[in-house]
């Protein structure tokens, strides 16, 4: 039921979200002096009790697997709350003939709980997609002019790395990395051999103390979440500042519904519903930025209609929810004879790959355009769910042999995934669903989703680099492997048919987790929603701070450049709130 | 022990120490273990409370269900065995909260035990081992589906159950030992890939 009687308090600034970039707001917002109330769909965070680092497997009774064994279509019972494919209640829908899956969390700090901590820039020509090569469109930004804000996320969270001077992958601010584990210096001698670039690889972990957070113990659980806070997080990194200030106010269980506009033509208030209680709340505020990662942030500006904006607000030029991208994702394992040899040893390091591969032909004339950097990891890690049935499926039988087959296995295998840019194409959107709404009574998003010609040759590409490195290195290709893949594990397309095997090599749509572009920015108001800094054209004072504006989907992970973003963002906003324009 | 009892900060404490130590190499286990025995002391707290009662398979099933395990995975000269590991308690957990597994496992062992009465006479745990081993070694391998149609849901349910038991037994105390798996632990500085000839 509405609340008729609007509250009293009036913020300067209302958050919806606070993952990386609700939470980057919020620090730099309370820190230049406004007051912030920050909206999140889910519970507080609690890394003591709500954090499963150090524990093993058999100190759980479902030792990982989850309840009836369905953990893993999640990424396993290990995983940092609160992340899922599916969320009872708050369902979407995907177009007929479309494939799409969307990976939300609803907890604050959002996915930065258990993300993969790659923190990549995007270089200059990111930026110049159109001038460069007459594809998609060009940011109303430069590489130049978001450059400060790269150094000012990586001084302040802290990414380890080292400065190579890759084409178009810039350097940044680095701690120094760790050393490479057996694995990495077997596929880095390889890559040698066959010209890639294989550099340290560039992750949001800290290797040296940093702002009273210790440095990383290297336990490899990072996707736990970590209760050192050694890697980031927004919910222990950027939260904790903003609450420091006294100018915060987190309002959990908060599911943000629509953004409310007022008589002058700006937005005045959000509603939300509160999941505790069921009943529909308003919170008032001089300014929005809508934070709540790209396909809901979308959502909540779609279904925030007016007689003003009838098909959304700020929504004049039609194009929210339009140019919906996820990264090109391919990935291949091979067995490593030499890694049988290896005495045992401590191989787990920081949670994620120590090294990894840029792309490396920038510049060169390839058969597809764009490119994609190369993730790679195996090993002697922690034994998990599901490790061992490629080597069941392969030598069968039971009994003492199997065992030690097992064994000898063990570490044996290192996994390989490109992340590749995907060009927008016209086919690959989201929007309101006509039919359906959510148990809070919320129109969900409908999903529909196609790969280009461009995705598909480079996904093939990457499978032909892949399998030379494994033959490079002395492995072998493992085809169908249980482990090649988590999204074909959490798909249950454990085996590729070899009818199918051309369309396998690409990921579906949205499993990437990477998925962006929904709000873009742009000079145009007739092509785009948001100007240059992440304010809409149609509203002043409502600005979009995660990947929804994102105008390309280079093959750097986007979370970086979502936190410098919604740095330059805040800071515009702080700026026109001294000079009263807000 | 009292829920959480070594905090966030106590590990702090302890990680500074190590560095000002400036060990390179410097493990914190005891911190590390009880911190993670505190936080899972309310769920192992009625785990203690003798002999297992299976929540989902009969008696006998389940006296089937262990001979099995301990078939796939036996103690050996080097370890202890899936029964050992706990990988029945762990299936049947499972197999409790899931239909479809149910379905495969249930299932799976009543026509274990009926392939056993129409070939020997006699229920699977009522066959000689000489028995159980050449029925095993049947449905042990696809490829004997493919010449004897009449094997191919024993090789399947046999399949998903030595998955299950895998899981089971290597993510057991027991198996990640036999693994020989070093790590969980807080190190001050991660020391890279030990040298070894060809590495």
């Amino acid at each position: 039921m509405a609340q008729l009687n609007p509250p009293a308090k009036i913020y300067d600034v209302c958050i919806i979200g606070s993952g990386a970039g609700g939470g980057t707001a919020a620090k730099v917002l309370t820190e230049g002096g406004l007051s912030v109330v920050m909206l999140e769909a889910g519970p507080a965070l609690n890394p003591e009790t709500d954090f499963k680092e150090h524990i093993w497997p058999y100190e759980l009774p479902h030792r990982g697997a989850g309840i009836g064994g369905r953990a893993s279509a999640d990424f396993g019972e290990f995983l940092a709350p609160n992340g899922f494919w599916e969320i009872e209640g708050e369902p979407y829908t995907v177009a007929p003939g479309s494939s799409f899956r969307w990976f939300r969390s609803r907890i604050e700090g959002g996915r930065t709980n258990h993300w993969g901590r790659i923190a990549l820039r995007f270089g200059p020509t990111d930026f110049k997609a159109r001038s460069t090569d007459g594809m998609g469109d060009d940011w109303p930004i430069t590489y130049e002019e978001l450059a400060p804000y790269y150094d000012k996320v990586e001084s302040f969270v802290g990414v380890f790395g080292t400065k190579e001077n890759v084409p178009n992958a810039p350097d940044g601010v680095f701690q120094p990395p760790p050393k490479p584990r057996c694995t990495e210096t077997i596929v880095k001698k390889a890559c040698d051999t066959l010209k890639i670039t294989c550099i340290p690889s560039r992750l949001a972990i800290i290797t040296q103390p940093l702002n009273g957070r210790p440095a990383c113990h290297y336990c490899a659980q990072c996707g736990r979440g970590c209760i050192t806070a050694s890697n980031f997080s927004s919910s222990q990194v950027m939260i904790p500042p903003a609450q420091a200030t006294g100018r915060f106010t987190l309002i959990p269980n908060a599911m943000a519904r629509e953004i409310v506009l007022g008589k002058d033509g700006k937005a005045e208030a959000a509603l939300y519903i509160d999941k505790t209680t069921g009943s529909e709340n308003r919170v008032r505020a001089r300014a929005f930025v809508v934070a709540a990662s790209a396909c809901e942030s979308a959502r909540i500006l779609l279904n925030s209609r007016s007689s003003s904006f009838s098909d959304g607000l700020a929504n004049s030029s039609g194009v929210i929810g339009r140019y919906l991208t996820d990264s090109v994702g391919s990935s291949l394992a091979g067995h490593f004879p030499q890694l049988e040899k290896m005495p045992a040893h401590n191989h787990d390091g920081v949670g994620g790959m120590h090294m990894y591969m840029p792309w490396w032909k920038f510049g060169e004339k390839n058969d597809f355009l764009r490119g994609y950097h190369i993730e790679f990891g195996g090993g002697r890690g922690m034994p998990g769910v599901g490790e061992f049935w490629g080597v069941c499926a392969e030598y069968e039988g039971y009994g003492v042999s199997l065992k030690q087959k097992c064994r000898s296995s063990y570490g044996t295998v290192i996994g390989f995934s490109g992340r590749g840019e995907m060009i927008p194409n016209e086919n690959s959107f989201c929007e309101i669903d006509p039919n359906v709404v959510d148990k809070w009574g919320i129109p969900v998003l409908r999903f529909h989703w196609e790969w280009g010609e461009n995705e598909l040759k480079m996904a093939q590409h990457m499978q032909d680099t892949f399998r030379s490195i494994v033959e490079t290195a002395g492995g072998t290709v493992l085809v169908g492997h249980r482990k090649t893949d988590e999204t074909q594990i959490a798909e249950g397309r454990l085996h590729i048919d070899a009818s199918q095997a051309k369309r396998s090599t690409i990921s579906e749509g949205g499993t990437i987790i990477h998925e962006l572009g929904t709000v873009r920015m742009g000079n145009n108001p007739k092509t785009s929603v948001l100007n240059k800094n992440c304010q809409a054209h149609d509203v002043k004072n409502v600005f979009v701070a995660d990947a929804a504006p994102f105008v390309t989907n280079p093959d750097k992970n986007p979370t970086l450049t979502i936190m410098a973003l919604s740095w330059k963002t805040s800071d515009y906003l702080l700026d026109q709130a001294k000079k009263g324009e807000i | 022990m009292s829920g959480n009892s070594i905090s966030r900060r106590s590990i702090l404490k302890a990680l500074s120490m190590g560095a000002v130590a400036g060990s390179v190499l410097r493990v914190i286990p005891l911190e590390a273990a009880e911190y993670a025995h505190g936080l899972i002391a309310a769920e192992k707290a009625d785990a203690k409370t003798g002999a297992y009662t299976p929540k989902f398979f009969p008696p006998q099933q389940y006296k089937t269900l262990q001979s099995l395990c301990g078939t796939i995975f036996p103690a050996d000269a080097d370890s202890g065995g899936a029964v050992e590991a706990g990988a029945p308690e762990f299936i049947d957990l499972l197999t409790s909260e899931n239909p479809e597994y149910q379905l495969k496992l249930g299932g799976g062992l009543m026509w274990l035990d009926a392939t056993c009465v129409d070939r020997y006479g006699k229920s699977y745990l009522d066959c000689s081992s000489q028995q159980q081993k050449e029925l095993l070694d049947r449905i042990a391998y696809r490829k004997n589906a493919m010449s004897d149609a009449s094997l191919s849901q024993g090789v399947e349910f046999f399949s998903f159950l030595r998955d299950l038991t895998a899981d089971g037994f290597f993510t057991s105390k027991i198996g990640i030992e036999y693994l020989g798996y070093i790590g969980n632990t807080f190190l001050t500085d991660f020391p890279g890939c030990p040298p070894v000839p060809g590495v």
